[in-house]
């Protein structure tokens, strides 16, 4: 699933995927935020190439496309339901603006959303999110959990492969049969992945517990987040950019294109 | 000085129909390399997890009988507790490590002690030194080939620097060179460290060399219990089916034909040495 | 039975894990694919069976392209065991695993009954018939595993590192139904890097290194070349140690077992005594 593409990490080294993570969320946080304000095709458009910069700044322009194409399934879907909504029933939607803008402008809404946290994932290391994770107020089994999950995301897969491959070896066949036998075919596939991963979560126990979990109330840690001169300057960067966007969407008449249309 | 005793342990897993373990009483002198070894199903296995608390505290279930690791009542003292002065390596090296980065898993251990992170490097480059895995430092656990991840499960058990060291069947996964790579290793251990090392393992041909001291169990039991060389000509030995090294068994053979050697060989080393003796003549 | 033509295959990850293997198994053989791990040994069986396909090349089984038929229909006649039992198990009973592979194939249900009764017979599972394969021990679950290749009767069973975890015990009883299995005609091959289980079985060793096929002949010609070792990295029988570190001392080194050991020595003993 290409939208899944623009989420994964790459082992690369840039400004941006230096930068503290929880800074980076931060910022997220309030590209959010914005998109959720405005309802306005013309901000909305400048809330979607806002982060180029960055973009190109980390050099992720490849994975970030393959997102966002991945992403335009459920937008076009967005995009459809909400213009029959905006035809058959005018009143529902803002006077400002065409069903068909309207309908633009929520599908874009989407995008933004997509947007925003796939840069995030896309500049920021499992590892250094952990970290992050780790130094914030959350409990750590939440954040081992979280580790370990992405420790072994590939361990499974590869499992997973192992598996199919051996029932393969017995004759199944998955790519035959009808609707309801191919979801059947893949009991055979379900059922070693599920009891394995049991027997692996056991033996994980076994070997937290013989390294101390436990031990103390308060864990320390082999590394420190610091925040930095960038960190300090993407804070403050986005805190103006929660308060500009407050003050555009209180005090500013935001245009749309319906409007700007001569009549 | 004894560094751990045991009387009459005997152990059932919680709705086990009999006893994994029954009367095992040992003792292990602080300093010495153990082999732990028996057919599959003898409590070799359940006997390790009783020497780090595992049992009886991770796993319910009745422990009878006297265990004293370290100084310390085993049933009194949480795994904790224990995890701290003997250190347990399993047999599969992947899942045993749950980090993103090889020094952040060795650093596990430490970090749940709430250790200051100074203390939490030097012990962290240290341990990686110790095992040889010091350019692995930052890699990702699942790059890392079978005998390179049991090395790294080595240290993150070596960076709490218990007193005693178990490793349950710990080359299963590993094919011979990496079996004796880890074997050195566990040797190193041993013997420069001083760390007591008890090791569960049927490849007696590669790992008898280096101990001193040898159990054998069979259902459940205790069968046999000394210094490798006299278990390994005992007739008990071979009837339980365990894999006495071939060097041992050429021994035995040519003793029958009336060819005696200085000593009893466990390693090819062994017997080409007490070999020459017999032949130069 | 199988024909390897100069078969070259990557990885998608861009791993050549074969550079260029031609062998040829006859029908009936017993052979050993030996090599330290990443050699290559299980991608190369695992085009025997068609779960890979050559990246350049060709691998012919019984004369017919691997490219051009499916899994399902090479797996009738080449069984393949893999190393972990877990990797397979899934049924409620070890009936109903072994039967699952029959059923795969089309076996008529009363064949069907039989070859499951025969199979439980032929590796002692009788006794756990109605059991869950889950409740069993590890070297049973083997077992299970085991049976239910066996049942469907493939002409070429691959065991993929069999040895791994058992104990002495549990290895002999493994070599004797392994030479068993092939004195009854079928082709065996095992994919495995324990030296002295090879010494006592004495197959066709073909031996890997780095993807590529560094020796192919007799076990004990081959396990007893050190230079041979040193290529593959892999250690000599115990037996065959010794003997290499007596070399300056006129013994042969073409040794693997006790008792030609024993024979040898006794030889030299009593030519010195004359």
């Amino acid at each position: 699933m290409s939208v899944f593409e623009g989420f994964r990490f790459r082992h690369v080294s840039s400004p941006i995927h230096r930068r503290d993570p929880r800074v980076k969320f931060l910022y997220v946080l309030v590209s959010f935020i914005a998109a959720i304000m405005f309802n306005e095709l013309p901000l909305l458009l400048v809330l979607f190439f806002l982060p180029t910069p960055f973009v190109l700044l980390a050099g992720v322009q490849r994975q970030w496309l393959r997102s966002l194409r991945g992403a335009m399934f459920l937008a076009s879907f967005l995009f459809v339901f909400n213009l029959i909504f905006g035809f058959l029933s005018p009143e529902n939607i803002p006077k400002t603006m065409s069903p068909p803008e309207y309908a633009f402008a929520m599908s874009l809404r989407f995008l933004d959303l997509v947007e925003s946290f796939s840069i995030f994932f896309l500049t920021t290391s499992p590892d250094h999110l952990s970290l992050a994770l780790e130094q914030s107020r959350v409990p750590y089994e939440f954040t081992f959990a979280f580790t370990t999950a992405v420790r072994f995301v590939p361990v499974l897969a590869e499992e997973a492969q192992t598996i199919m491959d051996a029932q393969k070896a017995r004759g199944l066949e998955l790519e035959k049969g009808n609707f309801m036998k191919r979801v059947r075919n893949y009991i055979p596939i379900l059922i070693p992945l599920i009891v394995s991963s049991i027997r692996r979560s056991l033996e994980l126990a076994e070997a937290m517990e013989s390294r101390g979990w436990g031990a103390s109330k308060k864990r320390t840690n082999l590394y420190a987040l610091k925040m930095r001169r960038g960190d300090w300057v993407l804070a403050i960067v986005s805190l103006l950019f929660l308060v500009t966007v407050i003050y555009v969407r209180l005090y500013v008449p935001v245009p749309t294109f319906t409007m700007l249309l001569p009549k | 000085m004894l560094i751990i005793e045991t009387k009459n342990l005997t152990y059932t897993y919680p709705g086990g129909i009999k006893p994994s373990i029954r009367d095992v009483s040992l003792t292990i002198e602080k300093g010495e390399f153990v082999i732990l070894t028996g057919p599959s199903g003898c409590g070799k296995t359940t006997l390790c997890r009783c020497f780090n608390g595992l049992i009886p505290h991770f796993y319910a279930g009745q422990l009878e009988g006297e265990l004293t690791v370290a100084g310390l009542q085993v049933k009194e003292h949480p795994i904790y507790e224990m995890a701290q002065r003997v250190g347990l390596v399993f047999q599969n090296p992947e899942n045993q490590l749950f980090a993103l980065s090889v020094e952040k898993d060795v650093a596990f251990g430490l970090e749940n002690l709430g250790m200051p992170r100074e203390e939490i490097r030097k012990r962290v480059d240290w341990a990686l030194q110790m095992t040889g895995i010091e350019e692995l430092e930052e890699r990702a656990p699942h790059e890392l080939s079978g005998g390179q991840q049991q090395r790294v499960a080595i240290a993150c058990v070596l960076a709490m620097q218990p007193d005693i060291m178990v490793f349950d069947e710990p080359t299963s996964f590993l094919d011979p060179l990496g079996a004796q790579k880890i074997f050195e290793v566990i040797n190193e251990l041993n013997k420069k460290l001083g760390v007591t090392v008890i090791l569960v393992e049927h490849r007696l041909d590669l790992a008898s060399k280096y101990a001193d001291h040898v159990i054998i169990m069979d259902e459940g039991r205790i069968v046999l219990n000394g210094r490798p060389k006299e278990i390994f000509d005992s007739e008990t030995a071979r009837l339980i089916g365990v894999g006495i090294p071939k060097a041992t068994q050429l021994w035995q053979i040519l003793r029958e034909n009336g060819i005696k050697l200085e000593s009893i060989p466990t390693s090819s080393e062994e017997a080409v040495r007490l070999l020459r003796e017999v032949l130069k003549t | 039975m199988i024909e390897v033509k100069n078969v070259f295959f990557t990885y998608p990850t861009g791993v050549e894990a074969l550079k260029g293997i031609s062998l040829s198994i006859r029908n009936g053989e017993f052979v050993a694919i030996m090599g330290q791990n990443g050699a290559g040994k299980t991608t190369l069986v695992k085009q025997f069976n068609g779960l890979l396909k050559p990246t350049k090349g060709e691998v012919l089984v019984d004369g017919v392209s691997t490219r051009n038929i499916s899994v399902a229909r090479l797996a009738r006649k080449v069984g393949f065991v893999f190393q972990n039992p877990d990797h397979q198990l899934f049924s409620e009973t070890v009936e109903e695993e072994i039967a699952f592979a029959l059923r795969n194939f089309g076996f008529k249900e009363n064949t069907l009954k039989k070859r499951v009764t025969w199979a439980l017979n032929l590796l002692d599972l009788t006794e756990y018939r109605k059991t869950s394969p889950f409740m069993l021990s590890g070297g049973e679950r083997k077992r299970v595993a085991l049976a239910s290749v066996l049942a469907w009767n493939p002409k070429v069973v691959i065991l993929d590192e069999p040895t791994i975890g058992q104990d002495h015990r549990q290895k002999e009883i493994l070599r004797q139904f392994i030479v068993q299995l092939n004195a009854q005609g079928k082709t065996v091959v095992i994919v495995t890097h324990d030296v002295e289980f090879v010494a006592e079985c004495s197959p066709r060793v073909v031996l890997m290194a780095q993807g590529q096929i560094v020796a192919d002949g007799d076990a004990k010609r081959i396990l007893t070349d050190p230079n041979v070792a040193l290529q593959a990295s892999i250690v000599p029988p115990q037996i065959t140690q010794v003997f290499l570190g007596l070399t300056d001392l006129g013994l042969s080194t073409d040794v693997i077992d006790v008792s030609e050991a024993t024979k040898v020595l006794l030889e030299y003993l009593e030519g010195g005594n004359r």
